[in-house]
């Protein structure tokens, strides 16, 4: 009998990795280049990339112009200005004059420091609320939602303890996109939760009144609702008693994205099986709590990516309030182009590309945000 | 009416009365409803009295172009507004007060400017707005001075070799739509039995862009916008204005009809100004000219002893030195706003005085 046992008695010295799992090359070659149709896309994306991304570099940064008085160093030699003939770039130093109306609009520049203390202290309390590991949650929120919009309210508008008073319509800029936004998201979170409930409750008074709301805010557009209230409803009102024409904008915003939030709800409040609701009855749980520990929190998780749609939307509609002559961001720069000291065939396009640059800047940050909370919320119900 | 005289009723009849007495209530209630907003603007109308009004408050509410009309109505990077309509307002300031600074403007799109007036959100409306007969009468407002003569114009590229609207034939126009604009021009090449291409945008930007890309021959809109937009052009120097003007759009201020103290005031104001240049009065002599012999210009000033100008339109007596130091005459409001000492570099055209061969007139102050 011959003796067929094996035992290894060393390991094999480890080979390299294959060349297509390892280097530089193989990943290119897994990502890039995996197919022909593959490696056709990436020639084209790269072709693309070298055709645009140089000269938009060259336009946005090398050849522009980053300060200066007035139009003439944003002005070629035959336009009347410094620069060399042919010469095309942005003129930052358009931006760069007229930065702080962009910010605050006409908001009286000796009192600046009035909006800024504003937002140091929306900072202070907002990151706090946005870090998980904070502690102390609950005062956090009454600060933020409670406090703040009040003492947000005497500082900006002024007229209590010494301060002057600033009237809204010489408010602007991204002053009055932010102001404009947090309070509707501040709002219609509450009031949408409350909409979603209403509209599903049996009780007739309440289910009806909350259908006519949505439907009837939902049906009309949003310029329509603005123009009603800066347009029409003066005219029905004594000269003198006019309601505040930015506390009008406002409500209409709210009342808007109020309308929209409750049917992102309500999509959630609909995709929590039976079964929950009956289990919480079961457990003698009454309709209060029944919402807000068992249905409510789960509903809320599932629809984050809606709501934060809604807030992007409705951070972005708000520069349809320029038509009721109240000038957010995109207004204000708009309303720049007029001015005589910066008209340059260049200058439009710079604040256009400004404007859209602070927007996104915000509108990515909230996407951010909410995807980092439904990592941070996901319980694993993915399908 | 109580029951009991009532005849026994029957049943269809009770149900009629019930449908009357509803349908009675109704109408009650659109009667109120009506009579109330009627009484709104009925009492507004009957106490008018805009002067006494800002004169109590202490500031003008001036309704100005809040898209920035280059010239006529633009705030600076320090949030300053300027302009030839802004120097209205500051005149009417200064005229009251005597303080150019007691102004607040409310800056004001197309579409809000006449509610804005109508609901007394403003106390005058100075937006580069055309003085015509449907806002003088249907939209409630008066209009007394002109403060700009404008008109259509056409601007086209000097390569073109064009030298007057006449030669336009065949040409492609960029043109704004749903704008008088867009008719006159239409009424313009009709009339003159000549072709043209429109090319219509929607709105200013696009067209402006579309016309520095040489996708029209020529560029039509007012003509002093046609100034502001050849200075967004690559080279503004290839572009020239023809001389053809094509519409009358007299820019004027407006106040709510019914009010003439205040409609003086606002009128007199720009005829102070008109006639300072005619006298020759401008920010620099104002104080020297108070000494001239001349009469007329004694009187103006307010040195006269027994002139009552002043007090007759509700002003103090030194309401038009008080004007001319805060913004100088209309020449210099307008070389400094429009004219040559802006880029925009406008002609004074129309709008130099009658004696030079344009329509600024100022009836005389005595």
């Amino acid at each position: 009998m011959t003796e067929i046992s094996f035992v290894r008695d060393r390991f094999l010295t480890a080979e390299k990795p294959p060349v297509s799992e390892s280097t530089a090359l193989g990943w290119i070659h897994r990502n890039l280049f995996a197919s022909w149709t593959d490696g056709a896309l990436t020639l084209i994306a790269i072709a693309a990339i070298v055709y645009f991304l140089p000269p938009a570099i060259d336009w946005l940064f090398l050849s522009a112009v980053w300060s200066g008085p007035d139009r003439s160093v944003c002005l070629t030699v035959d336009q009347g200005g410094l620069l060399p003939s042919g010469w095309s770039g942005a003129c930052w130093a358009y931006v760069n004059d007229r930065f702080i109306q962009f910010m605050f609009g006409s908001y009286p520049r000796d009192q600046l420091w009035r909006p800024l203390l504003v937002v140091a202290m929306f900072v202070a309390l907002l990151i706090p609320m946005l870090l998980p590991k904070v502690p102390r949650k609950g005062l956090n929120a009454i600060l933020l939602l409670i406090a703040f919009p009040i003492v947000a309210y005497v500082l900006l508008l002024g007229g209590y303890f010494g301060l002057s008073h600033v009237e809204t319509p010489l408010w602007g800029g991204l002053m009055v996109t932010l102001i404009l936004s947090f309070v509707g998201i501040a709002i219609s979170l509450p009031a949408g939760i409350l909409l979603a409930l209403g509209r599903r409750s049996k009780m007739p008074i309440v289910r009806t009144f909350a259908i006519t709301f949505i439907e009837l805010i939902r049906g009309v557009p949003l310029i329509t609702v603005l123009f009603m209230a800066s347009v029409l409803l003066p005219l029905f009102l004594q000269p003198g008693n006019n309601i505040d024409k930015f506390l009008r904008a406002l409500i209409g915003v709210s009342i808007f994205a109020s309308a929209y939030m409750a049917e992102v709800i309500r999509g959630g409040l609909q995709a929590i099986p039976k079964g929950q609701y009956e289990a919480a009855d079961a457990l003698g749980l009454n309709y209060f709590q029944k919402m807000t520990f068992v249905v409510l929190p789960q509903a809320i998780k599932l629809v984050i990516p809606g709501i934060v749609n809604t807030f992007i939307g409705m951070f972005k509609d708000t520069s349809l309030v320029t038509i009721i002559s109240m000038y957010d961001l995109l207004g204000i720069v708009k309303a720049s182009f007029g001015d005589s000291g910066w008209i340059t065939p260049v200058t439009p396009l710079t604040g256009l590309i400004f404007a859209g640059f602070v927007f996104w800047l915000f509108c990515f940050g909230m996407s951010r945000y909410s995807a980092f909370v439904e990592r941070r919320l996901d319980t694993s119900h993915t399908r | 009416m109580p029951r009991r005289f009532r005849k026994t009723p029957t049943p269809g009849k009770q149900q009629n009365d019930n449908e009357q007495r509803l349908l009675n209530m109704a109408k009650t209630i659109v009667a109120a409803l009506v009579g109330a907003a009627v009484m709104g603007i009925g009492a507004s109308a009957a106490q008018a009295d805009t002067l006494s009004d800002v004169k109590a408050k202490g500031f003008v509410q001036c309704g100005v172009n809040g898209s920035n009309l280059a010239g006529f109505g633009a705030q600076d990077s320090a949030g300053n507004w300027a302009g030839l309509d802004i120097d209205l307002c500051k005149a009417v300031a200064a005229a009251i007060f005597g303080d150019a600074t007691k102004v607040k403007y409310t800056p004001l799109s197309a579409k809000d400017r006449f509610p804005a007036l109508q609901s007394g959100e403003i106390d005058m409306l100075a937006r580069n707005t055309t003085w015509s007969t449907s806002r003088d009468s249907q939209l409630g407002f008066d209009f007394r001075a002109v403060t700009y003569y404008d008109g259509q114009g056409f601007m086209v590229k000097k390569e073109l070799g064009v030298k007057s609207a006449l030669e336009l034939n065949g040409a492609s126009v960029c043109v704004q739509s749903g704008t008088t604009t867009e008719l006159n021009l239409a009424d313009y090449f009709r009339s003159h039995n000549m072709e043209f291409k429109p090319v219509v945008f929607e709105a200013q930007d696009e067209a402006d862009a579309a016309y520095n890309a040489g996708r029209c021959d020529a560029y039509t809109t007012d003509a002093s916008g046609l100034y502001s937009i050849r200075l967004k052009m690559t080279n503004p120097d290839d572009h020239m204005v023809l001389p053809e003007i094509i519409s009358k759009e007299p820019l004027g201020a407006a106040v709510r009809q019914n009010d003439s103290k205040w409609l003086d005031v606002v009128s007199w104001s720009h005829y102070a100004l008109v006639a300072a240049e005619e006298f020759g009065i401008t920010q620099a002599n104002v104080e020297e000219m108070k000494k001239s012999d001349n009469p007329d210009i004694k009187r103006f000033l307010g040195e006269e002893a027994d002139s009552t100008i002043g007090a007759d339109l509700g002003l103090p007596s030194d309401w038009a030195v008080q004007i001319i130091k805060a913004v100088g005459n209309y020449g210099e409001s307008f070389e400094r706003n429009v004219g040559q000492g802006s880029p925009l570099k406008i002609d004074r055209g129309l709008n130099a005085l009658w004696n030079k061969g344009g329509l600024q007139y100022a009836p005389p102050i005595r």
